[in-house]
């Protein structure tokens, strides 16, 4: 088997005396989405942070494409240019029309000329049926427009990877499909990805590997039927349980 | 109500979007109440106008009947001796006053900018500006801006150094900036610390650098956020320039206090606070504005 494009062994990050992820290890190869699940504070938001290197580890290794990107001689900005994010609350510019929000990473970053970009920019919104908000503010769009948006953003500088945290969770239930369908699309795609979400039914489609974390530990993982149907931990069952009967699944 | 308001030109109804103003005539209910509104604004305009002209009109009438308000007008609003010495204020008004605030202005920018980006950034390497930066702010604030402009327009002179000017419209220009580049350091640095860190994280996250980040993403939005108090701080500016005049600058001010020293006649002190006021009132309203836009435009992000 190839290299993964992302790997973590025995990753340990602690906020002062708070240990926030505890021996994390998971393996993505390419082209696969590994999904976490979890309740709130269990460590996935953290661990998408940790990847982008927005946190730093306090033990353990992080590699991309078998290069160890926690090693202290690594130069963080360069490994984000290969790593897209995506945000559960958007953060798009407010002060960048939607198209100045995409091209601003390829300009600054990858160096490509303003007409380049644009024209890379207008391909990606229309793909995602966005091509006349090119010219709005962030403001004007909906909450989806604005995550999908987001998503195009962090796709325009061609990522190897791509961390989403969360995308739905600020959304009302009407808005989150559109955005779970260009998520979809993108893993038709071949996209490499890795998210957290709440969204069960959403986990089953795109999952490649479902991941269970409590309290910081990966308590359970294996493919999304194994462990959305028939989990083989306690703790497992009890979490789905509990997201069942909000009406989650 | 049972009509199809709206929906009739549209034709597919449902994803058709919502027209409204069409063929919709005010139910008598609404009529009614419009009126009754329309009824309540008239008396309520009624009701500022008499109290307005109560209220004025017995200051008004106290102030002009009073003993001394003979000898005062004929002192301080002596309005053809005012537009005859009018000419001399300009003068001082625009070689100094409008001149010193340009100058300023820019300088003060320029160095509060600069004040806010040291005293915000983590960079170890400026480890020391960072003290100086928090230092200077922290005098700078702290002392009166009179005594700064006594201290730079007698002190520098008094260092009998070659090459340090004596032009005490030169020393004026430099106290004043000491002085607002500490105050606009402030603004600027409240406003980059409002960013939001998601702001920061969502750059970072796409590979930016932190200048990047602080170039394209941060500072946009501080500056934006703050140009209501920076634009109150220009009105503050252009009226503390008058206090250079002290050192001898002949500005609006002094320009006025040696006419009325010659005729111990107050108006052309009157006369220099109007010419203020034609300035200050406009630039005060358009900062008025741009706050409520601001304002508005914060809002309207928070619903989004």
């Amino acid at each position: 088997m190839s290299t993964p494009v992302l790997e973590l062994r025995e990753v340990r990050k602690a906020f002062g005396n708070e240990v926030v992820l505890e021996d994390i290890s998971i393996t993505v190869p390419e082209h696969t989405a590994t999904v976490l699940i979890g309740a709130s504070g269990s460590g996935k938001s953290t661990m998408l942070r940790c990847i982008n290197l927005l946190e730093l580890i306090d033990d353990g290794v992080i590699k991309l494409d078998g290069v160890d990107i926690t090693d202290v001689s690594t130069n963080p900005d360069e490994i984000r240019r290969k790593l897209g994010m995506v945000f559960q609350s958007f953060n798009l510019f407010p002060h960048m029309k939607v198209l100045d929000n995409i091209i601003l990473a390829p300009m600054r970053v990858h160096g490509l000329g303003r007409e380049e970009a644009t024209e890379r920019a207008l391909e990606l919104l229309t793909r995602f049926g966005l091509r006349e908000k090119a010219d709005q503010y962030p403001d004007r769009l909906s909450g989806g427009q604005q995550q999908r948006v987001a998503i195009i953003r962090s796709l325009a500088v061609q990522p190897r990877l791509l961390l989403l945290d969360e995308v739905t969770s600020a959304l009302d239930p009407v808005l989150v499909n559109e955005v779970l369908s260009t998520v979809r699309d993108l893993k038709e795609h071949g996209m490499t990805m890795v998210l957290a979400t709440h969204e069960m039914g959403f986990a089953k489609q795109v999952a490649d590997e479902v991941c269970f974390l409590e309290r910081g530990r990966i308590i359970e993982w294996g493919s999304p039927t194994e462990m959305l149907e028939n989990p083989k931990d306690p703790r497992t069952q009890d979490f789905l349980k509990r997201v069942h009967e909000a009406g989650r699944l | 109500m049972s009509q199809e308001v709206g929906r009739s030109n549209g034709g597919n109804s449902g994803a058709a979007p919502y027209s409204f103003g069409g063929e919709w005539t005010p139910s008598p209910i609404e009529l009614g109440r419009r009126a009754s509104r329309k009824a309540k604004g008239r008396r309520n305009g009624l009701i500022a106008a008499l109290s307005s002209l109560l209220v004025l009109g017995t200051i008004a009438i106290v102030v002009v009947t009073s003993p001394g308000w003979k000898v005062l007008s004929a002192t301080f609003f002596d309005w053809g001796y005012g537009f005859k010495v009018l000419p001399k204020i300009l003068t001082g008004f625009f070689q100094s006053n409008v001149i010193l605030t340009l100058i300023a202005a820019t300088s003060v920018g320029a160095l509060g900018l600069t004040i806010a980006l040291i005293r915000t950034s983590r960079s170890p390497a400026l480890t020391p500006f960072r003290i100086l930066a928090t230092a200077y702010v922290d005098a700078f604030r702290g002392i009166p801006m009179l005594l700064i402009i006594l201290l730079v327009g007698f002190g520098i002179p008094a260092l009998q150094i070659r090459g340090l000017t004596n032009d005490v419209f030169i020393l004026g220009i430099i106290a004043v900036i000491i002085t607002y580049s500490a105050y606009v350091a402030e603004v600027i640095r409240s406003g980059i610390l409002t960013v939001h860190p998601s702001q920061r994280a969502a750059a970072r996250s796409l590979g930016l650098s932190n200048f990047q980040t602080l170039r394209y993403v941060v500072l946009p939005q501080a500056l934006r956020r703050v140009t209501p108090p920076l634009l109150n701080d220009l009105v503050a500016l252009i009226k503390d320039t008058g206090l250079v005049s002290i050192l001898g600058v002949t500005d609006a001010i002094r320009a006025a206090q040696i006419e009325t020293s010659r005729t111990f006649n107050y108006t052309p002190y009157v006369m220099a606070a109007l010419v203020f006021l034609f300035v200050t009132i406009p630039l005060t309203r358009y900062t008025d504005r741009t706050l409520r836009k601001s304002i508005e435009r914060q809002n309207a992000q928070g619903q989004a």
